[in-house]
């Protein structure tokens, strides 16, 4: 689906977004009448530090004007990679849009992702993996690391990847492993009209605590890192 | 005559002990006060990853980081210490999963304040997807620990630096103290060599890779509040002058973090490298700033360098 069609499915009544250079930035009328913030990137766009600054700063202008909650729309590259945006932090701008997203979030402007083409390592962390709850449309292609680079680092065969990818989610690219692992809550039909999945998961959002630990473990993806967590969230109580 | 090792106060060996050179455990040993610290879920316990012996790799069994509770000049701190010399110090299942518990706890308690020392090339690739997520579930509790009013600090001067998703997690602490060889960076050098040609970076060149994303850098622009020489008792030293001037995190907070940031792009964003930057900082002969020994480079930094206090 085109980033039109998609946003024309999930705003029936309306929208004022526009895509500038592979930055969305914007809002939306919803079907219960409410407005919701729009931002992300398009066109399989690599997010540096000019994207950065300019989505967080929607955010935080919308902070104190607007209520409702806040849509980041994904189909991007990973971080740029050049030595402009690393000489000037582009850790620092990431981590900043992330933190904007969760800030919001923490404080009644609930942020629900959704993963619509690419995206990969820095950028998906600063995006899609900020928000509360990430969706995902068919077709999304998400990969913290292709195999051919993988089997670079790794010095394995892209055939051996391929075949051990088949029996475990944990490394392997793509949305419905990511999804194994607790990262992606849901996926949509883009058959029918993205609305009404949107209207239904604002009206049942769920509660701003971070779950995806147990998520992965319920759907066999992580089987540890809740238990680990838990058990050193315990200790640490204990210690004081 | 050296003085025979027992005479040696532990804040001696700690002066003498090069935070780069040092393992994690010697590390948080010689950071916290002498014979406090008390690890969570040690390696006795050998939780290990379950992911890496799909790739025949071998394991270790505090799976690269060590976690617990100790005490800085009297007063209780939670630590997690990433070791640079497992796997790149990367981010795993089980290894990014001590920190989120690490931090869910200084949520709930958050006077206690937390260092992290991180010594990371990012993510671990043979559990991508895993490490991937740990870290976006670090991010998070990161934001929540701060917003309960808990300080995070992070502390960066290791080998393997503070790469990938570690600098993500590096640009939500409280704030940052770093050592000339502690490098921040997303992309390493061999990554944007192999993605975008020699051309546009050459990691041989390890005086581009130093000036590019090395603490002195970081510390002139900015993005570290702390410049530290590379011994384990100046960090520790650093932690205490920082849990003292800290204060609670806020929105005004990001917004401040949104004009620095902007600023520095307005300031910065056409120089082709960072002599230039310095140069425009104020610096006079900018291009001897990676020659400068650490304390005439502090008062320097000290004189000319940015602050992101209050502003991130």
């Amino acid at each position: 689906m085109t980033l039109d069609n998609i946003l024309a499915s999930l705003f029936p009544d309306g929208h004022e977004v526009r895509n500038d250079k592979g930055v969305i930035l914007g809002s939306a009328t919803l079907r219960s009448g409410g407005r919701m913030l729009v931002l992300g990137v398009a066109d399989r766009t690599a997010l540096g530090v000019d994207e950065a600054i300019r989505l967080s700063g929607h955010v935080l202008e919308s902070i104190d004007r607007d209520s409702g909650p806040i849509l980041v729309l994904v189909d991007s590259d990973s971080q740029r990679m050049s030595k402009r945006d690393e000489m000037l932090g582009l850790n620092e701008f990431l981590a900043h849009l992330a933190k904007v997203l969760i800030h919001a979030d923490m404080n009644g402007r609930p942020t629900i992702g959704l993963l619509y083409g690419h995206s990969a390592a820095g950028a998906l962390l600063a995006t899609g993996l900020a928000t509360r709850v990430l969706v995902g449309l068919p077709g999304a292609d998400p990969a913290v690391m292709d195999l051919p680079s993988m089997a670079k680092v790794t010095k394995l065969s892209m055939e051996a990847l391929q075949e051990k990818a088949k029996s475990t989610p944990v490394f392997a690219p793509g949305l419905s492993n990511l999804a194994q692992m607790g990262a992606v809550h849901m996926t949509w039909s883009n058959a029918t009209s993205l609305a009404d999945p949107l209207e239904a998961l604002l009206a049942g959002l769920p509660a701003v605590q971070d779950r995806r630990d147990a998520l992965g473990k319920e759907r066999g993806g992580r089987l540890k890192a809740t238990e680990i967590a838990e058990r050193v969230h315990d200790l640490a109580l204990q210690a004081r | 005559m050296t003085a025979p090792l027992k005479d040696i106060t532990p804040a001696e060996r700690a002066r003498s002990t090069s935070f780069y050179e040092a393992s994690a455990r010697t590390r948080l040993e010689l950071l916290l006060d002498a014979g406090s610290f008390v690890e969570f879920i040690g390696p006795e316990q050998r939780e290990v990853s379950p992911h890496l012996k799909i790739f025949d790799l071998p394991e270790q069994f505090d799976d690269g980081i060590v976690v617990g509770h100790g005490r800085l000049d009297g007063s209780p701190v939670f630590v997690a210490a990433q070791e640079g010399r497992f796997m790149g110090g990367a981010f795993g299942e089980v290894h990014g999963a001590k920190l989120t518990g690490l931090l869910r706890a200084a949520r709930r308690i958050s006077s206690i304040p937390v260092l992290i020392l991180f010594d990371t090339g990012g993510v671990r690739l043979q559990e991508a997807n895993a490490g991937e997520l740990a870290i976006a579930e670090i991010m998070r509790a990161v934001m929540e620990a701060r917003s309960a009013g808990a300080k995070v600090i992070g502390l960066i001067g290791g080998r393997s630096g503070c790469y990938g998703g570690g600098g993500l997690i590096a640009g939500c602490c409280s704030a940052l103290i770093v050592s000339e060889p502690g490098r921040i960076a997303v992309s390493g050098p061999e990554v944007i060599e192999t993605n975008r040609g020699i051309e546009e970076f050459d990691s041989r060149d390890r005086a581009l890779v130093w000036r590019t994303m090395g603490g002195k850098h970081r510390r002139l622009l900015g993005a570290a509040d702390v410049f530290a020489d590379d011994n384990v008792q100046d960090f520790r030293e650093a932690a205490l002058e920082l849990l003292g001037l800290l204060g609670p995190f806020g929105l005004d907070r990001l917004k401040a973090e949104q004009r620095r940031l902007a600023d520095r792009l307005r300031s910065f964003g056409d120089c082709g490298d960072a002599v230039d930057i310095w140069t425009a900082e104020g610096i006079a002969h900018a291009e001897a700033v990676p020659e400068l020994p650490a304390d005439q480079f502090i008062a320097l930094a000290n004189r000319i360098g940015r602050t992101s206090r209050d502003a991130r």
